[in-house]
């Protein structure tokens, strides 16, 4: 009978601390996409009045400016795409020898090497810009792409190194030898043997790589000179008005691909990699 | 964060462990490998460095240079206006002039009061939200997507949220307006381009909560709950197994992730611009505006600026690591 009870007792408080666990996996859920969801609100408003929680008036103003003929922001996406894609190439091919080095050997000064490599996350980008932009300008790299995607890597390859040297640690450079012994060439067996052994890794180098340039305002600002329009650029400059359902809508245009992309690739990331310190650079 | 080190079974580059006596040291059974050292060809000796190339010179020029260029602006060497003297004149005059000392100083302590403010609380939030995350549950697998969706909204964006949200005629407001707290948008608390930096400090932790709990949660998930369930079967409690068994397992990861957000906050500007006011204004605001200044003088102050941001970062950093090197073991 005392057994029962207490048998009773404990499965009620139990069912309490569920219950109350769930609430606070609710509320956290909703604290973090209340952010996301003002957004949406925003975009398709029109003569949102004060006290009003939800508009009253949709309209789809914002999103005709944005696709208006004269409207900035066709060339902001296509320009961030560009560097995007560029940065997150170069670094991958420039990333990939160094990562395996890393990888796969120990040798004198290894210690310094990845200090050196990773100090870019802990130095702020606005002292590195600031240094470059005279030069840039006087090697006539202020102002264009290539300037600034030049210096988008400066904040990447800490991440595409690390996350690619993670790989390569446990990665058997024995593999490779047989197929050499069995006559592939090195182009053959980096393509059949090296490249399908460490894709997953390059795929969440490659996915770090471009959210980081994506989301990149003050070095594309201080290098681009006004000249190299991205979507975070004009972000922020439409950021200063006052036009609401504008900033919603191109927030949400620019932030839409970045979620795409975490989604499409979620499946090769695993929070464990050292890599995921990349999302603290967003 | 450190790269994982292993050394490695076979060693296919002799070249970089048997020539040289004072290496051997590092491979348990390099002197069987005596009959490979005859065969180092040049490429093997040169094949680390060659590889680490392309990365070092991305490191040294860009970053490197950009830094040590920076620093020599900020000592007052601009050649391109005719400018070859070195001195600190520049740091002078933002620490202790009459003009730039007071803004100085209040930016650096408002820096310093929302890098740190952010850190913490995000620190500790991530580490309830990723207790709450771990245990299993219906929906978890929702809970845990829906969790990790802003980790690709960039700064811009959060700060624009946030102003959407707490600003005193934002969705709070409304919200609190429809309840008949407030008649008007004034009545509202100014949460947003604030003295204090709240409103950096609600952008930062909203941006860093789940960066962190990812971390912290891929450290419980690998863990599993094997070293719980035996500190349960000696008899710990719920406290005392979250003090002494989940706390010390996870710490690693939460520091390494708290160090990431102090530097990235510290340094950010996006959120600082759009978020915060004349005065105090954070340190890299003040230091951008400097360095738009059409007189090509006034670099040299933005650049000073910068310069002790970065060493300030960097110190406080390295002084972190040290103090959680000796308190955290780390393996």
């Amino acid at each position: 009978m005392v057994a029962q009870l207490a048998n009773h007792d404990h499965s009620a408080r139990q069912r309490l601390l569920r219950a109350l666990h769930y609430a606070a996996v609710v509320l956290l859920i909703f604290l973090l996409l209340t952010p996301l969801i003002a957004f949406l609100f925003n975009a398709f408003s029109f003569r949102w009045f004060y006290p009003q929680l939800f508009p009253t008036e949709l309209s789809l103003r914002a999103w005709e400016s944005i696709v208006a003929a004269n409207s900035k922001v066709p060339e902001a996406l296509l320009n961030s795409t560009i560097l995007a894609v560029g940065v997150t190439v170069s670094s991958v091919v420039i990333g990939l020898p160094a990562a395996r080095a890393l990888g796969l050997y120990k040798f004198r000064g290894k210690r310094v090497i990845e200090f050196l490599i990773i100090s870019p996350t802990i130095v702020p980008g606005i002292a590195v810009a600031m240094g470059l932009n005279i030069n840039f300008i006087r090697w006539g790299l202020s102002g264009n792409l290539l300037g600034v995607g030049l210096v988008h890597l400066v904040p990447v390859m800490p991440y595409v190194v690390l996350t690619l040297a993670g790989v390569f640690a446990n990665y058997d450079p024995d593999f490779e030898q047989q197929a050499r012994s069995l006559g592939a060439g090195a182009l053959r067996t980096f393509w059949h043997v090296t490249l399908p052994a460490i894709f997953p890794g390059i795929v969440v180098a490659s996915l770090f790589a471009y959210l980081i340039s994506w989301s990149q305002y003050i070095l594309t600002f201080l290098i681009g000179a006004g000249q190299v329009i991205t979507m975070p650029v004009l972000l922020f400059s439409t950021a200063s008005g006052s036009n609401n359902p504008l900033i919603a809508a191109m927030s949400l245009v620019f932030v839409a691909p970045a979620i795409l992309i975490l989604v499409l690739t979620a499946r090769f990331l695993s929070g464990k990699s050292s890599a995921i310190g990349g999302f603290g650079q967003l | 964060m450190g790269v994982k080190k292993r050394v490695p079974a076979k060693i296919s580059a002799p070249g970089c462990g048997i020539a040289r006596a004072g290496w051997l040291g590092y491979y348990p059974q390099a002197h069987k490998r005596g009959k490979e050292a005859a065969i180092v060809t040049v490429w093997d000796r040169w094949r680390i460095p060659i590889m680490l190339t392309p990365t070092l010179a991305v490191i040294i020029f860009l970053f490197l240079g950009g830094l040590t260029y920076g620093a020599l602006v900020s000592l007052g060497w601009q050649p391109i206006i005719g400018r070859t003297e070195i001195s600190l004149r520049a740091y002078h005059s933002i620490m202790f002039s009459e003009q730039y000392a007071e803004a100085f100083w209040q930016g650096l302590a408002l820096t310093i009061w929302v890098s740190v403010g952010s850190t913490v609380i995000s620190a500790l939030l991530a580490l309830a939200s990723a207790l709450l995350l771990r245990r299993s549950f219906f929906g978890k697998r929702l809970a845990t997507f829906l969790y990790q969706l802003n980790l690709p909204v960039p700064h811009v964006v959060a700060a624009i949220g946030i102003l959407f949200l707490f600003s005193q005629s934002g969705l709070l407001s409304r919200t609190g307006a429809q309840l008949g707290l407030f008649d008007f948008p004034r009545d509202f608390p100014i949460l947003v381009k604030d003295r204090f930096g709240i409103g950096m400090m609600l952008s930062f932790v909203w941006k860093e909560v789940p960066f962190v709990g990812v971390i912290v949660l891929a450290v419980l998930q690998s863990l599993g709950v094997d070293y719980e369930d035996l500190a349960r079967s000696l008899g710990a409690n719920r406290w005392q197994r979250f003090v002494y068994v989940i706390l010390p397992l996870v710490m690693p990861g939460l520091l390494s992730g708290s160090i990431l957000v102090f530097a990235f906050t510290f340094g950010s500007y996006e959120v600082p611009a759009i978020l915060g006011v004349r005065f105090p204004r954070m340190l890299t605001v003040t230091a951008v505006r400097f360095f738009q200044n059409p007189d090509l003088n006034a670099r040299t102050e933005g650049m000073a600026i910068s310069v002790i941001i970065s060493i300030i970062v960097f110190f406080l950093v390295l002084g972190y690591m040290w103090l959680s090197r000796r308190t955290v073991r780390q393996d």
